[in-house]
């Protein structure tokens, strides 16, 4: 179980601090799917990055079982069993895909088990598994390689930052059975999914909508999902008929 | 192999991989002596009477064969330039695996140069693998300055892999080719520095016949004070195409100059040079970080990764 106490963030920009998150306290719950949305700017992914440890908050506490993780470094959070999905995948020159789950998996793992990461995120494992994790992969196979390399981990809790930002429809369908699976598998694990997708947010158990760096609304889906209709955080339709998944294609300007 | 020390076994299992005697021709070079020769029915090793080098003989049209010339010293204080020659007749298909490992534990300088010079017959293919490695913990140096020629005939290839990871101290690396019409040259180059070693890695090719092509690339890693320069120039002559290339990670004082120098005599030249020279990305850091890896860790994976 994760534990967010009144934490805050604030930058400075141009002189003057800027509040990025403000006093949010919330819980994600052990065996559940969170799905957190906001509109762009809400600071969604500060949170991702506050809980993985990558941004240091400017008051506020992070707690991960009862064990307060807030000085913690982002290895030794690593290592309490939080997994982290960038936005933006990072490149590598040199190392490989293999190399990568296996440092994920932190043993020394065969290829054929590495492979089935692969294999459950949508890719030819064979075809991917020696390629160098540079820009010679798109960005759709960079996400995947992430996403599996956090599958890899198996994290307590496994956060991921937008997964579908950057990707293909037919991609998207298939991430969709990915989470879905890992949803089934959940056991005593949590997931938290930054995203805009209505359909990612039909998987979910508990949604929470941030807006402005400020907790909005948390609660079951059920409960949350209707009031996001009509409001600026639910899917904007960019063009007829696919409704549902045009909103991070119109992010991307890629919606013509 | 039996005349060989620990320390020199050790060397020639860094340099070429090498832990019993080799297959096919080879001859191993251990402190200005030689260890061990053998010649094969395509691949004839002869020693210059100067004893100061070998004459390689590779046959027209040997495919799938190998040469083995690894030098090995463990005397401190010896200094020594050999010159190889390698005529590598038509259509052959051969690897070369040379290398020099020096181990230093006296005070004196020890000095390798090794003057290669490669005479790749038309449609000849060659992959050339050239480790160099340093050991040894006194104060004298441990220096190489390999020079290697390549003359290249019409629609021949080379693949040469030279990689100097680890304790050499001072070397000085030219690396001149000729090449006709057709021919093709290959350069993977990898370097890492520490302490205050120095390594200047020069290359100069000239691409003289229609259709050739060089494709030189480097990749180094400067850690603590050590320098690096990369200079490498390209003159096409005909229409052809080169590209060099020097991508480099500087850590803690380590310092890199990368001259790029591309000279087009023909319109139809096709010319690139590409330098990238920094620290490791943040990022990169970090992502390995979110696996469990420490900083530290995660920097020697992206380290090791790069120079793969």
């Amino acid at each position: 179980m994760l534990e967010l106490r009144n934490l805050s963030f604030e930058v400075d920009e141009n002189g003057k601090d800027k509040e990025i998150i403000h006093n949010i306290s919330l819980t994600i719950p052990d065996k559940k799917l969170v799905v957190i949305t906001g509109p762009n700017g809400g600071g969604k992914s500060t949170l991702a990055k506050l809980i993985a440890g990558i941004e240091k908050p400017t008051s506020g506490n992070v707690f991960l079982d009862g064990e307060d993780i807030t000085d913690m470094s982002v290895t030794d959070r690593a290592k309490a069993g939080i997994g982290f999905a960038f936005q933006q995948p990072i490149r590598f020159k040199g190392i490989e895909v293999f190399d990568l789950i296996r440092l994920a998996t932190g043993t020394k793992i065969s290829v054929a088990d590495a492979c089935t990461y692969l294999s459950s995120v949508g890719l030819c494992a064979h075809e991917y598994i020696n390629r160098e994790v540079n820009s010679s992969l798109s960005g759709g196979e960079l996400k995947r390689i992430e996403i599996a390399t956090v599958l890899a981990k198996k994290s307590k809790l496994s956060i991921f930052d937008e997964p579908e930002a950057g990707i293909d429809l037919w991609s998207f369908n298939n991430l969709i059975e990915v989470f879905e699976g890992m949803r089934k598998d959940i056991k005593d694990s949590s997931i938290v999914i930054i995203s805009h997708q209505e359909r990612i947010l039909n998987i979910a158990d508990e949604i929470i909508v941030l807006k402005d760096g400020d907790l909005f609304m948390q609660g079951p889906r059920e409960e949350i999902l209707p009031k996001l209709s009509g409001t600026a955080s639910s899917v904007k339709d960019c063009g007829k008929g696919m409704p549902q998944i045009q909103s991070s294609f119109s992010e991307k300007g890629e919606c013509d | 192999m039996n005349k060989l020390d620990e320390i020199q076994k050790r060397l020639l299992s860094e340099v070429a991989d090498l832990h019993t005697v080799p297959e096919g021709a080879y001859n191993i070079r251990a402190n200005g002596q030689s260890a061990g020769r053998a010649s094969t029915a395509n691949i004839e090793i002869t020693p210059r009477e100067t004893g100061d080098g070998l004459t390689i003989d590779i046959k027209p049209g040997t495919k799938n064969e190998s040469v083995h010339i690894p030098v090995v010293m463990s005397q401190s204080g010896l200094k020594e330039t050999v010159y190889n020659d390698f005529n590598i007749g038509e259509g052959a298909d051969v690897t070369i695996v040379a290398g020099c490992g020096i181990d230093n534990c006296g005070v004196q300088d020890s000095e390798h140069d090794g003057i290669h010079r490669f005479f790749v017959g038309k449609g000849a293919r060659v992959k050339y693998v050239e480790k160099h490695y340093g050991s040894g913990t006194g104060a004298g140096k441990r220096i190489l300055n390999p020079v290697t020629e390549v003359y290249m005939e019409e629609d021949s290839s080379i693949e040469m892999e030279m990689v100097q990871i680890k304790g050499v101290d001072d070397t000085t690396r030219t690396t001149i080719a000729e090449l006709k019409a057709g021919a093709n040259l290959v350069v993977r180059e990898r370097l890492m520095t520490h302490g205050d070693q120095k390594a200047l890695s020069i290359y100069k090719v000239d691409l003289n016949g229609e259709g050739s092509s060089a494709d030189v690339v480097s990749r180094s890693v400067a850690k603590d004070d050590s320098y690096q320069k990369f200079d490498a120039v390209i003159n096409g002559n005909a229409p052809c195409s080169g590209h060099t290339e020097c991508d480099a990670i500087i850590m803690d004082r380590g310092r890199i100059l990368a001259v790029p120098g591309l000279e087009a005599n023909d319109v139809d030249a096709a010319l690139v040079h590409e330098a990238a020279i920094g620290k490791i990305a943040g990022d990169q850091i970090i992502k390995l970080m979110t696996l469990g890896l420490t900083e530290e860790e995660a920097e020697e994976q992206i380290i090791n990764g790069f120079l793969k």
